[in-house]
């Protein structure tokens, strides 16, 4: 287990709480340390409980833990909030001059420092930063150099104005000094620094700079949490590639104009949530039957209907498996870390343009909302390769023309694949269609040229699975009777898990799927477990019975659906308990 | 772009099957002759068709073209400009497509002001269905859904247009071959969202909005003198519901289409072969 700590602020949305976390999160980072955020938050802008949550280690970090070393508590249900993770000797920060605040009762073991936040902060120039007067307090119990608290706050305020950078460092100090001078508690926090350079980022800017990486010039996108992160770090970085970024009026639209942009060769992309996804389902079909290269991105939240907007599930599975009328060709990536959301966009991109047809990414809010530090080698451009596919020019196009010299767009192929002509191209000129259509696209109901088409869509997709790699990630014991499989973002909580485990003397072998459509074959791993487990985020085990029907067996199942991301400890207890049961 | 393109290079081989007599008829021929006599030829053109008898001009038509889902026409033809703007983007619909199941990008699009071009066949009825209210038939228009018509007042297309800031708003008739190409041209002339309403009878279901009626009762505002980029006479025209207007009726001077304003002028289609030069300095903004 990394040596870690555990930190939090919480209060009300409106507080400042997110942008208090970043900073120190990128405090933390900026000290060569590694770094794992969470959000606990409201679909609202005011008003509500809201927290931000930070792990970090000198080693690589990548899940959250039932535990809080430290938490400022802007209000009493932030403590309430808080009371299974906090633990004897947690320390809690806490303004006593605040008026809802006077009365709090520090549970039973813990420490509570009464800090004058909003005082001191006036002290130092404003009511406003009264939370960096905690940061200070939490960088002098962490024993946190405090100069890593000034290098964020620089990058945060910066460009607000040199004075204001100095009044929050002076804040910060305040805080610091005042736990240093009212309070001799013997803490045995130690949060050592290196001289590691990691960049912190989270999923959706993860997808954000997969695209531009991948070459894409065009988004379309309705905001929807959450998935808008996609959309707002695009904006205003796409353009300096030569790309564009448009709102539109709702996710129909989206997706249609994505698709124009994609029907004119631009590589394209839109990014939505479950009811966006709903609403796109109609046109995902279009894209697939007019043989269009797109990507579509689901960063799924708590459903159905408008659900739990702001909480982790993984209910859309079969909606990007099977959604939609008729049989439809597409590929579904499954991005199980940060990192994995830039390369699975890279090679989605790739995908979409060689099999012309629609790639689902398939990410969660867990994925989206936190941040984590990586090594910037983690997003090696120079590891990025463009594959586009068969795109002719005016010069190969004569091999793709019949014999009245009509350029055939659905040409029926031997791998599938048909050749793509970009608007513009001479001699070029054809039509596309959601019809059933000829090898030139135009509406047949022609029973063999129906049939023929049907196959060549499908055999792209055979075609894909043949020549693509669709490995399974694998962590633990290999030799392991105990199997478990998971996707998306359950991978870095299994992972710790796996160790908690091992202290525990139970032995596990993980496969994280990061390929949902085509996937592994997973018949030999799961025939030579004696134990195998499926865990995910929803409540019927979409994924566990995909397993089920690909290897005809049986598996247990190991769901959360309360809208919270597993643990890595609770996950840890939750398969050691059904290996339990297994075996009885 | 060659000069000697006619505008039957825009006809596919493909026969029409548009019932005898069709108003669709002459609103393609009338767009095939507009793209033509701006310079377009079937290589640099792209037309977008929704789904009801419109949606059917793609495939007699020859350019590049998309076929796609009931109502969304105008979006997907939004993003084939913008990701080459040196494509004639031609987007073709119907009243139920554009004013129904797509009213709402219809006004999104207004409102964008792409420079392309809009021409929705209005027949005031659902043809392919075979004869319902359309969301441009008359308030006591009887169709085998609405038998006592539809009691809800038609939607007017330029009002709409107009309330959602247009910069070029027109209408033709579709037998008057020759207004009706010139209308259209103009629109694709135009710096902006071109839209032209044509009226296109259906001789099948359609008893009331006839050749005939259209002969009797239309108006060419080009014969009464109106200025187009007069804002209030527009909209005194628009608002008219006593007659029915042909012609250019609302023209602003100061379009500015989207492209423009947005800075958006490259053809999307080429990129690098790996990551774009200075990709890394985006991993860089995270320390």
């Amino acid at each position: 287990m990394p040596a870690d700590f555990n930190w939090a602020i919480g209060g009300e949305a409106g507080d400042g709480i997110d942008s208090t976390g970043k900073i120190f999160a990128q405090a933390l980072s900026r000290a060569g340390r590694h770094v794992f955020t969470s959000k606990d938050f409201a679909s609202r802008i005011r008003g509500g409980y809201t927290a931000y949550k930070v792990r970090t280690a000198v080693d690589q970090v990548q899940s959250v833990v039932d535990r809080l070393d430290v938490l400022i508590a802007l209000t009493p249900r932030t403590i309430e909030e808080n009371l299974d993770e906090l633990h004897d000797g947690s320390v809690i920060i806490y303004d006593g001059e605040r008026t809802t605040m006077e009365n709090v009762e520090i549970p039973d073991g813990m420490i509570g420092l009464d800090v004058p936040l909003k005082r001191l902060a006036e002290e130092a120039g404003g009511a406003i930063m009264r939370n960096v007067v905690a940061l200070g307090a939490a960088c002098e119990v962490a024993n946190f150099p405090i100069e890593n608290l000034d290098s964020a706050l620089e990058k945060r305020f910066g460009s607000k104005g040199k004075s204001l950078v100095e009044n929050n460092k002076e804040a910060a100090r305040k805080g610091q000094d005042h736990v240093a001078t009212e309070y001799d508690h013997d803490l045995e926090y130690d949060l050592e620094t290196t001289d590691s350079d990691y960049v912190l980022l989270n999923g959706d800017q993860a997808i954000g700079m997969g695209a531009i990486a991948a070459g894409c010039k065009f988004y379309a996108g309705y905001p929807i949490t959450p998935a808008t992160d996609v959309m707002e770090y695009l904006t205003g970085r796409i353009e300096q590639f030569g790309g564009h970024v448009l709102q539109a009026e709702d996710e129909l639209s989206a997706i249609n104009i994505a698709l124009g942009a994609a029907r004119a060769g631009a590589r394209s992309m839109t990014a939505t949530s479950g009811p966006g996804i709903d609403l796109m389902a109609e046109t995902f079909g279009l894209v697939a039957t007019s043989e269009t290269p797109l990507v579509v991105v689901d960063v799924m939240r708590s459903g159905p209907s408008t659900g739990m907007p702001t909480k982790q599930e993984q209910g859309d599975l079969n909606m990007m498996l099977y959604g939609g009328h008729g049989e439809i060709p597409r590929l579904v990536l499954g991005p199980t870390t940060i990192s994995e959301c830039f390369w699975k966009t890279v090679e989605a991109f790739n995908l979409a343009e060689k099999y012309q047809t629609p790639v689902y990414i398939a990410a969660d809010l867990s994925l989206a909302v936190t941040e984590q530090t990586f090594p910037p080698e983690a997003f090696d451009m120079d590891e990025v390769e463009i594959e586009r596919g068969k795109v002719v020019d005016e010069e190969t196009i004569e091999e793709w023309q019949n014999e009245k010299g009509q350029f055939t767009p659905h040409a029926i192929t031997a791998d599938g694949v048909s050749p793509r002509a970009f608007p513009g191209t001479a001699d070029g000129a054809h039509m596309s269609t959601g019809l059933e259509h000829d090898e030139l696209g135009r509406r047949t109901e022609d029973t063999e040229m129906r049939v023929e088409q049907v196959d060549k869509r499908t055999r792209k997709v055979d075609t894909a699975r043949e020549e693509e790699d669709w490995s399974p990630r694998e962590f633990g014991d290999p030799d392991s009777e105990n199997l478990v499989i998971s996707w998306g973002s359950n991978e870095g909580a299994m992972e710790e898990a796996i160790e908690f485990l091992e202290e525990d003397g139970v032995d596990v072998r993980f496969l994280s799927v990061p390929y949902l459509y085509p996937r592994p074959d997973l018949s030999d791993a799961v025939d030579s477990a004696e134990n195998v487990i499926v865990v995910e985020c929803n409540a019927t085990g979409q994924f566990a019975d995909v397993v089920e029907h690909d290897t005809l067996s049986r598996v247990d199942r190991v769901n959360k659906y309360d809208g919270v991301r597993f643990k890595a400890d609770e996950l840890a207890d939750e398969i050691d308990a059904a290996l339990q049961e297994a075996s009885q | 772009m060659s000069s000697d393109v006619r505008f039957t290079d825009f006809k596919s081989d493909k026969q029409p099957t548009w019932c005898p007599g069709c108003g669709d008829f002459g609103t393609m021929n009338g767009m095939m002759k507009a793209l033509a006599n701006t310079g377009n030829d079937p290589d640099n053109t792209f037309v977008v068709a929704g789904i009801g008898c419109s949606g059917k001009i793609g495939t007699y038509m020859h350019s590049y073209a998309l076929h796609g889902v009931h109502g969304r026409a105008l979006p997907v033809g939004t993003g084939v400009k913008l990701a080459n703007p040196d494509l004639e983007v031609m987007v073709a619909g119907g009243d139920g497509d554009g004013y129904s199941i797509g009213a709402g990008h219809f006004v999104h699009a207004v409102r964008r002001n792409v420079d392309m071009t809009y021409v929705v066949m209005d027949n005031r009825i659902y043809g392919l269905t075979k004869g319902q209210a359309s969301p441009t038939s008359r308030k006591d228009f009887e169709t085998s859904t609405t038998p006592e018509g539809p009691q809800q007042p038609p939607v007017n297309p330029l009002a709409l247009a107009l309330a959602s800031g247009a910069t070029f708003i027109a209408q033709s008739f579709s037998t008057d071959a020759q207004r009706h190409a010139e209308i259209v041209q103009e629109a694709i002339e135009h710096d902006g969202f071109g839209f032209v309403n044509v009226f296109s009878p259906c001789v099948t279901f359609n008893d009331v909005d006839t050749y005939d009626y259209f002969r009797d009762n239309l108006v060419d505002v080009a014969e009464e003198g109106h200025d187009r980029t007069d804002y209030d006479a527009a909209k005194e025209k628009i608002l008219d519901a006593s007659k029915e207007y042909q012609g250019v009726i609302w023209q602003s001077e100061k379009s500015i289409p989207y492209s423009e304003k947005h800075g958006v002028d490259t053809d999307m289609s080429q990129i690098d072969d790996g990551a774009p030069e200075g990709a890394m300095d985006l991993v860089r903004e995270f320390y």
